[in-house]
């Protein structure tokens, strides 16, 4: 394959936002389909990578390598694995459905176009950059779209929620480059995999890198407690804003643990495993409870959304409990799981999150109280809704069922409690997703608003049947998937029981 | 003693700038004034800076060595230096040129002032001696209190000028007294040579004239801190940027300080090296303590000027870590730094002069209020400039942040690089203030932004440089690393 395929995924929209801005304000029509051209041609170029991917082998594959600072070492390298893979498709087909959907986005929207493609370009880079600090550069780079999408289009706090969103994960990131910077120090060499092969890595310095890379990437998933930033941020930001962050660019935290943190340190992750254990959990169990009590829907699914990544983080360190008392399968299952759990989550909090701005677009309010009896009068998109609330809460035969079940089964070896809390979200997920469903969905037509709502269109229609069929396959079919990342993840199992003491 | 012993062809460009600026003087002089201000002043000033420039450019490298008996320094890092004082100083002048001519400040004297002041820092890149140090600075900031001074009928404006001229002096008092006991405890007045003799004190151990040195030292510090505005010797900063017309601002916010680390160069890494324990130490301290004043009291800033002084001060703060490391890539990340910095500076102060009209001085942080809606382009280009000096990627500034932090990593020194990030998170927000302005609010003046070509083209440029320089900052980086290789 002579074409530089990771490349033309990364720069095509990279190159099309600043096209979508030179066409200006005034040509809106234009701007939309140009945008929306970009990114079918980003996702058209995804599917390629897909159907060349090679699912035997856990190397780096469609590598790239040119020289970028050789004063310093830096290199402009790109590979995905089967753990990148799925990622890179969620970021690109998340984007191109967001594109067809933002309709209700009617101020500057090349400027909006423009961020979001952007934001999948720099996306996309984080999760094929095999650079450290390539990947530093893409990441931070994901900060200023986002801040500008939440500030400019958001709700009437989007400021607040912004500008926390932004220092926060500022806060995160800026040690973590300390840490990359330290790596690099210490092994000669920036680039990823050869940080990852590095022999001896004193315990002291694998604690502290931990943490450095463990605040990075735990605010970005995020994790409690530092998730803080994540409802303002989510029930403030526009509809497709919300879908991005929700459906892909917290999986580049979820990544980050997998790429850097327990390869790189794997006896510092597992010295401190028990604590991440214990922040997932609280996750799972504490936050379902806060989500429970949500007034906004928006804000509601956000929760929903920590409580699930909880799992995600929960199936990576379990890995270690299960390595402990020599179950590898367990450990193997437990990491696929996490990352079964992560991209299905992408599929169906993204989902809920694009129902929500359906009913934003017609409604202008995301709060529980303004809805009622929605099926009434908009028959086809509450089947579809009811769908991916069902998949929210693990139903089985729907992609959130298979990612929960892996983690808990591969848990369940080490320990019955982990597996008993873990399990817990089933009820709490189902309480607080189901709740929201009656009272917005079923029941009577609460009011003039709800009864005078239209059906979806043709086009949301496509963008929400096209997800649901995703999770139901997903949830029918995880093979696909699994086999995907089958080699990847039992590379990465075999790095983490591999001492650098 | 020849007249080719003196080498004189190492300061041509120095002498063209000096026979340029005098024929200037002459011919704005014998000229009649005019309506609307001194443009042939303007484009001959231009002209001239443009030819200094090429000449440097072409004899990069060149010719290195001493040359008018010792007193006179060429060597590459100098010429780089040259180089960027040269463009610093054409992107001042052309940004001035409408927000002067505005006001009726559009005179001959201020291109001439200017272009002494410049070729005070050109003498001061290339001191070879404590003698031409001395004059460099003396010549840099003389015309600089005039300037500061210019719009004489602003009571701000002479505030200013008066507390720079006065913690000017200071500091050049502070100066002379350290090299006044170092030339005591060497002997000798030559860089080249005080080096050799320190050198010998510390391999000696004559803890006696040791202590001198340290001595000395801590007053050479303590007056290239003054000039570069590093905490505690920095309240003259935030006033005089307030204080003086933007574009007077605007001139010392970048070419002086590229001079001035040139002066902290060539006294420390050429002069002192052999002490580099003693004044590590002491550059630590006001590194750490600009960074924590520069940006915790940037937050409540109100006036944009002033924001940026003390953002100035932080980033003082930050290149001084740069010196923490002492081998070529550190050196070479404070020079990259400072580069940078200036690229920045400039950008940022040249928003505020296109912001500003006749009757109108943007200087309120509020003032970018609702720029995206006026001007996207121009809304764009600050954000650009904002986020750079925040240091997030892509752009520049983040480079600039990134090498610093790998000196510092890598001399061992991991706490100093979690306190300057810790502190540039703090730095982030007054910046995004900026950005959140010109963005999430709305317009208040919605007075259409009509830039001339030339000031338009020229912030366009320097934004875009600061992006493209930031996804290709290799080249820069080597030119860095390359100048201070021995």
């Amino acid at each position: 394959m002579s074409l530089p395929l990771l490349s033309l995924i990364i720069w095509v929209p990279i190159l099309g936002a600043a096209g979508v801005l030179a066409l200006g304000e005034s040509r809106v029509a234009l701007v939309r389909q140009v945008a929306l051209g970009v990114a079918g041609m980003t996702f058209i170029l995804t599917l390629l990578l897909l159907m060349d991917f090679d699912k035997a082998t856990y190397v780096m594959q469609f590598v790239e390598d040119a020289s970028w600072i050789p004063s310093f070492g830096i290199r402009y390298s790109l590979g995905v694995d089967g753990i990148a893979a799925p990622l890179i498709l969620l970021a690109s087909l998340f984007t191109l459905l967001v594109v067809a959907m933002s309709e209700s986005i009617q101020y500057r929207v090349s400027q909006y176009m423009a961020a979001l493609l952007f934001m999948e370009g720099v996306m996309i880079g984080a999760f094929s950059a095999t650079d450290a600090i390539l990947f530093y550069v893409f990441w931070e780079a994901m900060l200023i779209p986002m801040f500008l999408i939440i500030g400019v289009w958001g709700g009437p706090h989007r400021i607040y929620a912004t500008i926390k969103f932004f220092l926060y994960t500022f806060l995160g990131s800026v040690f973590m480059l300390i840490a990359l910077i330290y790596l690099g120090y210490l092994t000669g060499s920036f680039n990823i995999l050869k940080i990852q092969s590095t022999a001896h890595i004193g315990m002291t310095a694998q604690i502290l890198i931990f943490i450095a890379f463990a605040l990075a990437f735990a605010v970005k998933i995020p994790m409690w407690p530092v998730h803080t930033w994540l409802p303002d941020a989510y029930g403030e930001a526009p509809a497709g804003g919300t879908v991005i962050m929700a459906a892909v660019m917290g999986k580049v935290g979820l990544y980050g643990v997998l790429r850097f943190l327990l390869p790189i340190v794997p006896d510092g992750s597992q010295y401190l495993s028990g604590l991440m254990i214990a922040l997932s959990l609280i996750a799972v169990v504490y936050i379902g409870f806060v989500a429970m009590v949500q007034q906004d829907m928006k804000r509601l699914i956000a929760y929903s959304s920590v409580a699930h990544m909880g799992f995600a983080t929960l199936g990576a360190f379990a890995a270690f409990a299960a390595l402990a008392i020599g179950d590898r399968s367990a450990a193997v299952l437990g990491m696929e799981g996490a990352v079964v759990q992560t991209v299905s989550h992408g599929f169906i909090t993204g989902a809920l999150f694009l129902c929500v701005g359906v009913l934003f677009s017609r409604v202008r309010s995301s709060l529980v109280a303004d809805y009622g009896g929605v099926a009434n009068t908009m028959p086809i998109f509450a089947a579809l809704m009811v769908l991916f609330a069902m998949a929210n809460t693990g139903l089985p035969g729907t992609s959130g069922f298979v990612g929960e079940f892996m983690v808990i089964l591969g848990i369940f070896q080490s320990s019955f409690w982990y597996a008993f809390l873990a399990a817990t979200t089933l009820i709490l997920g189902a309480a607080y997703t189901l709740w929201m469903v009656k009272r917005v969905i079923f029941g009577g037509v609460s009011n003039d608003t709800v009864a005078a709502l239209s059906d979806i269109n043709n086009r949301e229609f496509v963008v929400l049947g096209v997800l649901a069929l995703l999770v139901l396959i997903l949830g029918l079919w995880p093979a696909p998937l699994v086999d995907m990342m089958r080699e990847s993840v039992n590379h990465l199992v075999n790095q983490i029981g591999h001492s650098k003491l | 003693m020849t007249f080719a012993m003196l080498k004189i062809a190492a300061a041509g460009p120095e002498i063209l700038v000096l026979v340029g600026t005098c024929a200037i003087l002459m011919v704005d002089v014998f000229r009649s004034p005019r309506e609307g201000g001194s443009t042939l002043a303007y484009w001959l000033t231009l002209l001239l800076l443009l030819a200094g420039g090429v000449l440097t450019v072409l004899g990069f490298g060149q010719n290195a060595g001493l040359a008018l008996n010792g007193y006179f320094l060429k060597d590459s890092l100098g010429d780089l230096l040259k180089v960027f004082i040269y463009l610093a100083t054409f992107v001042t002048f052309v940004y001035s040129r409408e927000y002067l001519r505005e006001r009726g400040l559009l005179k001959g004297e201020f291109f001439v002032l200017g272009l002494f002041s410049m070729l005070g820092m050109l003498v001061l890149v290339s001191a070879g001696s404590f003698l031409t140090i001395f004059l460099g600075l003396e010549l840099l900031s003389l015309p600089l209190y005039a300037m500061v001074a210019f719009d004489r009928d602003s009571a701000v404006a002479s505030e200013a000028a008066m507390k720079y001229f006065v913690m000017g002096a200071i500091a050049t008092g502070m100066l002379l007294y350290g090299m006044s006991m170092l030339y005591g405890a060497t002997g000798s007045l030559d860089l080249a040579q005080v080096s050799a003799a320190v050198h010998q004190v510390v391999a000696g151990h004559a803890d006696q004239q040791q202590l001198v040195l340290v001595f000395g030292t801590v007053f050479v510090v303590v007056g290239v801190a003054f000039k570069l505005g590093a905490v505690p010797f920095h309240m003259w900063l935030p006033d005089v940027y307030q204080g003086s017309p933007t574009p007077v601002t605007l001139f010392l916010s970048a070419a002086p300080k590229l001079a001035a680390f040139a002066m902290l160069m060539r006294l420390l890494m050429g002069a002192l090296e052999p002490l580099v324990g003693q004044w590590q130490q002491m550059i630590a301290v006001l590194a750490v303590l600009s960074m924590v004043v520069g940006n915790v009291v940037a937050i409540s800033q109100t006036n944009i000027k002033r924001m940026l002084g003390y953002s100035a001060i932080a980033h003082v703060g930050f290149l001084f870590l740069g010196m923490m490391a002492s081998e070529p890539q550190g050196y070479s990340a404070a020079l990259f730094y400072m580069i940078t910095y200036s690229m920045m500076s400039l950008g940022s102060l040249g928003m505020v002069l296109l912001l500003s009209r006749a009757g109108f001085e943007a200087e309120r942080v509020e003032d970018f209020k609702g720029l995206n809606e006026r001007s996207p382009w121009f809304a764009a280009m600050m954000a650009i400039i904002m986020l750079s000096m925040a240091g997030a990627p892509p752009f520049i500034g983040f480079w600039a942040k990134w090498e610093v932090l790998r000196a510092v990593v890598f001399a061992g020194q991991v706490w100093l690089a979690i306190l300057a990030v810790f502190f540039s998170i703090i730095g982030a927000w007054y910046y995004l203030r900026v950005v959140w302005f010109m963005y999430f609010e709305k317009a208040r003046d919605v007075t259409p932004l009509v830039p001339t070509v030339g000031m338009g083209a020229m912030i366009s440029v320097n934004g875009l440089a600061l992006l493209c320089l930031g996804v290709f900052p290799g080249s820069l980086m080597a030119v860095c690393l390359m100048v201070l290789s021995r």
